[in-house]
């Protein structure tokens, strides 16, 4: 039990933990104490001295240390001669402060007028006009007018490109460093600080590209001004005029909790459109934080080329048509495929979707199988983390593991939580075959060869070297996994030893315990719930299909070997937003509702259920998944209650045990968290969005999870011949994604480069950053650029995922330098 | 009843207050509230930066803005940000004068136009082109092409407010 302190606020008799700051215990005390550089998430620094309040303490004797008291008995309060700043101080014992007398709203008022001196006053054209921390604490504790001379104002720069996600404006800058402090203490990212002293203080970047943090986007949320602004965002609107609508993140595993701001639009041909995207918090998924990939990717909903009717192929040609006809077709030509049909569900599916899937697969008696390059569902389905899990309460005396993943691109909260709970004092075993950004942080690093996994994971399970012996004597491990530089067997491999590693030290069970995949989308973890088995032989199950059916995925633009196994298929149907590659391959192409457009519900690698909503309605004639899976299914003979998608989830929870006695109410619960936040908090926390659409839930481990996996072999580590490399794929945040292409402002940081090379071997083979390779790769001859990474081990070529080069798994790969023949 | 009868013969003599319109028009009053007019400054640049104030003060909700950002390359009004849509309905308004109140900039004005009058609801929306002056003898018409950092401020010469 923490020891609790109490005073007195106002007046009003407050109890909070040891250690609290005064500008905490009020605010938990539902008393205003006004700050600008002050935020919860983040050390104090007293800089804007907005905070300052008249604290007394109880007067003790000097000779005899005893408390002088009043003369009714009262200990005397000593108060100082001067205020002190509530968020550097900490409270104590009687303490004595008063927050709204005479002294203190004067000090107030003369602390905005300082601040107010250079504040170039253009609310009309600023960005954060109307949910500003300076605006609205001017209008309550402001002097309203000022003694500073109008024509001695410092005019500075107001057009000041940080990099191309975040501008700058100078004259606005009030000095908080709320964004230099974030981008230090909680990103990790130490990339942007003050320049110059005094009036000619600046905000300025020391990064290529400018501002180069996946976090940068929330310094926008707590600049408590409108110095700080999206590119993205510009001049879109006013706060007050947008609606906000809650949903999930669907860029990564990870579930973040969003709110997408919207608005109608006469730029947009009258559509309401989403125009931004802010964090909502959930203090066990994201805090109040985001990611940039989740900021600024959110324009696949909107952009050109979404397919808005049915198409039907008619000799080489798509011709829309009607539901009604499309529909028809498909279930003709599935039922002469004698019912056998294969079904393909991709990784951005909902729950309710895949299990639609499912039971039409049940249905037809045919095969169904999730598109994923990574396996191991079976083990974090049985071994995940368990309901009462957070990262952020992850700290001293528990030990996390993170196996071949680059969490920092992978999924970058996870990563920025991992940092915070190492700073806490957790144990941090990193191993992995390259560095990553973990590594500073990590309490062990494990460095291993590619091909090597097995002999990493082997010799932690037999509790060998100071990290194996970390995870024996752990109270509590999660382990996270990934495929960085694995394919799908050598994955579900890997995933089973990491159960294996759990079993055995007894971490499985219980909260903050079990395993977590770093899963390539957002809804893997449901389709693992779902039990939607993966196929390592996708191609020829797919090459043998009668009728494939593929929701969600795109397995032709994922490689050339599926690409051929979808034409070898006989009638194709595929539901998508775009024409990928596997719809122009199909017979017949059935437009859906992008996520913002639908509701449903997600299941993050964390086991968490939650809830999105619609925010913008649907385009054109598009319906959402499992509406066209109970639509095909009704042509079948199969009723599916499609009527929403809270029936939909209704069934699953009757039929999977995993989900039983969930339903979306309890989904869309929420409770108080700390810190604040909604409009009123927009000042104590940023604009960070109030969580008023619920909180999610973790599913509970099923009985059967307590049995221990069975030894597991990995595929021996490939072998390359001599003038081969191994080539393996790896994972970065940016990639070229057709949820992520259509982000016009992300394209710089994607980039072309689809190789990785350490910088000995570029100059071996005569190559610069940039150049173009030639390589062979499963026959086939390509030409890729090629990047440098002093980090990654020697010999082995890096491929990035979904940059044009498909790699399911470790390859032999011929290089060439361009030129060379 | 003769006093009745000559009040009304002594009104066919009056001078009648009724006048010819539309061939004749009654000048209005000064303070009069008719149709929107949005400025331009001598130089031709719109006075309108898209602030949507206006449309925030709107009780009737009539007005419609949307902003962008002026490059110096095409430049509509002074500073970052200009009206790239502005629509005010005439089936809403009800000529209070808000907006005016509420123009940081001085860009809208209700000017003495009366005569609005629609035969479909559609034409009772006037967009931006609609609403805009004329550019001044001198200036030039918008988007301009200007030299780099001479219209930073969204207001040119703001004047001490205090004075």
């Amino acid at each position: 039990m923490e020891k609790l302190i109490s005073l007195k606020i106002d007046g009003r008799p407050v109890s909070v933990p040891a250690g609290m700051l005064v500008v905490d215990a009020a605010k938990r005390a539902g008393i205003t104490v006004p700050v600008f550089c002050y935020h919860p998430k983040m050390e104090p620094v007293g800089m804007c001295r907005m905070c300052l309040v008249d604290i007394g303490r109880p007067a003790v004797d000097r000779v005899t240390h005893e408390p002088i008291l009043n003369e009714d008995g009262t200990p005397k309060i000593a108060f100082g001669p001067k205020l002190e700043t509530a968020c550097t101080t900490p409270v104590s014992e009687g303490m004595v402060v008063w927050g709204a007398t005479e002294k203190v709203m004067a000090a107030r008022k003369d602390v905005i007028e300082f601040l107010l001196t250079s504040h170039p006053l253009d609310c009309p054209v600023c960005d954060k006009g109307g949910e500003c921390p300076l605006q609205n604490q001017t209008m309550a504790f402001g002097p309203g007018e000022s003694r500073f001379l109008f024509n001695e104002k410092n005019h500075l720069a107001k057009h000041v490109p940080l990099g191309e996600l975040i501008y700058l404006d100078r004259e606005r800058c009030i000095q908080c460093a709320r964004c230099v402090r974030f981008s230090d203490q909680v990103a990790g990212d130490p990339v942007i600080g003050f320049y110059q002293r005094g009036r000619q203080l600046e905000i300025v970047t020391h990064s290529d590209p400018g501002f180069d943090s996946v976090f940068s986007g929330n310094t926008t949320d707590i600049c408590p001004v409108g110095a700080l602004t999206t590119a993205d965002f510009r001049f879109g609107a006013r706060p007050w005029e947008m609606s906000k609508a809650s949903s999930i993140c669907t860029q990564c595993p990870v579930g973040c909790n969003i709110s997408y701001s919207v608005r109608r639009e006469a730029k947009s041909d009258g559509r309401c459109v989403v125009k931004r995207v802010l964090p909502r918090q959930n203090e066990a998924v994201n805090e109040i934080w985001l990611c940039d990939k989740g900021r600024f990717g959110y324009h696949f909903g909107e952009a050109e080329g979404r397919i808005q009717k049915p198409l039907v192929k008619q000799g080489n040609e798509f011709v829309e048509t009607s539901w009604k006809e499309a529909l028809q077709l498909v279930a003709e030509n599935f039922r002469a495929a004698g019912k056998k049909v294969t079904t393909l569900a991709g990784g951005r599916l909902s729950n309710e979707d895949l299990y639609f899937l499912k039971k039409f697969n049940q249905a037809v008696d045919g095969k169904l199988f999730a598109s994923s390059e990574m396996g191991g569902g079976e083990w974090t389905r049985r071994l995940g983390l368990t309901p009462g899990s957070d990262l952020g309460k992850v700290g001293k005396g528990a030990a996390v593991l993170v196996f071949a993943s680059d969490l920092h691109e992978e999924a970058p909260i996870w990563w920025l939580r991992l940092k915070q709970a190492a700073e806490r004092g957790l144990n941090l075993i990193v191993a992995g075959a390259r560095a990553t950004r973990l590594d500073k942080y990590a309490a062990h690093v494990l460095r291993y060869a590619y091909g090597e996994e097995e002999k990493v994971l082997k010799a932690l399970i037999a509790g060998q070297g100071e990290a194996g012996q970390a995870l024996q004597s752990a109270a509590d491990v999660i382990v996270f996994y990934g495929a960085d530089g694995l394919g799908l067997t050598q994955t579900e491999a890997a995933a089973s030893l990491c159960a294996e590693l759990l079993v055995k030290t007894n971490h499985f069970g219980r909260p903050n315990n079990g395993l977590v995949a770093v899963w390539p989308h957002a809804n893997d973890q449901g389709a693992a719930e779902l039990e939607v088995p993966v196929s390592a032989n996708l191609a020829e199950e797919l090459g043998a299909a009668v009728a494939l059916y593929i929701a969600g995925a795109d397995p032709a633009g994922d490689s050339p070997a599926l690409k051929e196994a979808v034409q070898r298929a006989g009638f194709v149907v595929v539901q998508e937003l775009y024409m990928t590659e596997s719809a122009r391959n199909a017979n017949v192409v059935l437009p859906v509702q992008a996520s913002m457009e639908r509701e449903g519900s997600l299941v993050s690698g964390e086991r968490r259920v939650q809830r999105f909503y619609r925010a913008v309605p649907p385009l054109g004639e598009s319906k959402a998944d499992y509406e066209i899976t109970a639509a095909i299914a009704a042509g079948m003979g199969t009723k599916l209650n499609a009527v929403s998608a809270e029936a939909a989830f209704a069934a699953l929870t009757q039929a999977e045990p995993a989900f039983s006695g969930l339903d979306y109410a309890q989904l869309g619960q929420t409770k108080a968290q700390w810190p604040l936040t909604g409009r009123e908090e927009a000042y104590f926390s940023g604009t960070v969005v109030e969580n008023k659409d619920g909180l999610g839930v973790t599913l509970s481990l099923q009985p059967n999870g307590k049995s221990a996996p069975a030894p597991a072999v990995m595929p021996a580590g490939l072998r390359v011949s001599k003038e081969g490399w191994l080539a393996v794929p790896v994972t970065r945040l940016y990639d070229q994604a057709v949820t992520l292409h259509s982000s016009e402002l992300l394209k710089g940081r994607i980039g072309e480069k689809a190789l990785s090379l350490h910088p000995d071997d570029a100059e071996k083979l005569g190559v610069a950053a940039g150049d173009n390779l030639s390589l062979i790769l499963d026959g086939q001859q390509l030409e890729a650029a090629v990047d440098l990474d002093a980090g990654q081990p020697r010999g082995v070529v890096l491929v990035r995922r979904s940059m044009g080069i498909a790699l399911a798994g470790p390859a032999e790969m011929i290089l060439h330098k361009i030129g060379n023949g | 009843m003769l006093r009745g009868l000559w009040t009304t013969f002594r009104e066919m003599f009056a001078k009648p207050v009724t006048i010819q319109y539309p061939e004749i028009k009654r000048p209005v009053r000064e303070r009069f509230k008719g149709r929107h007019e949005l400025k331009r400054y001598d130089n031709g640049l719109e006075k309108c930066i898209g602030c949507a104030l206006c449309a925030a003060a709107c009780p009737a909700d009539a007005i419609f803005v949307e902003a962008s950002e002026n490059t110096d390359e095409e430049r509509y009004s002074p500073g970052e940000r200009y009206a790239s849509t502005y629509e005010i309905n005439y089936l809403r308004c009800i000529f209070c004068g808000f907006c005016e109140d509420a123009c940081p900039t001085e860009a809208i004005v209700l000017e003495k136009d009366y005569e609005l009058s629609f035969t479909d609801r559609a034409d009772a929306i006037y967009t931006k082109d609609m609403l805009i002056v004329k550019v001044p003898a001198g200036g030039q018409p918008t988007p301009q092409k200007v030299t780099p950092g001479s219209f930073d401020r969204s207001i040119p010469e703001m004047k001490d407010p205090t004075n």
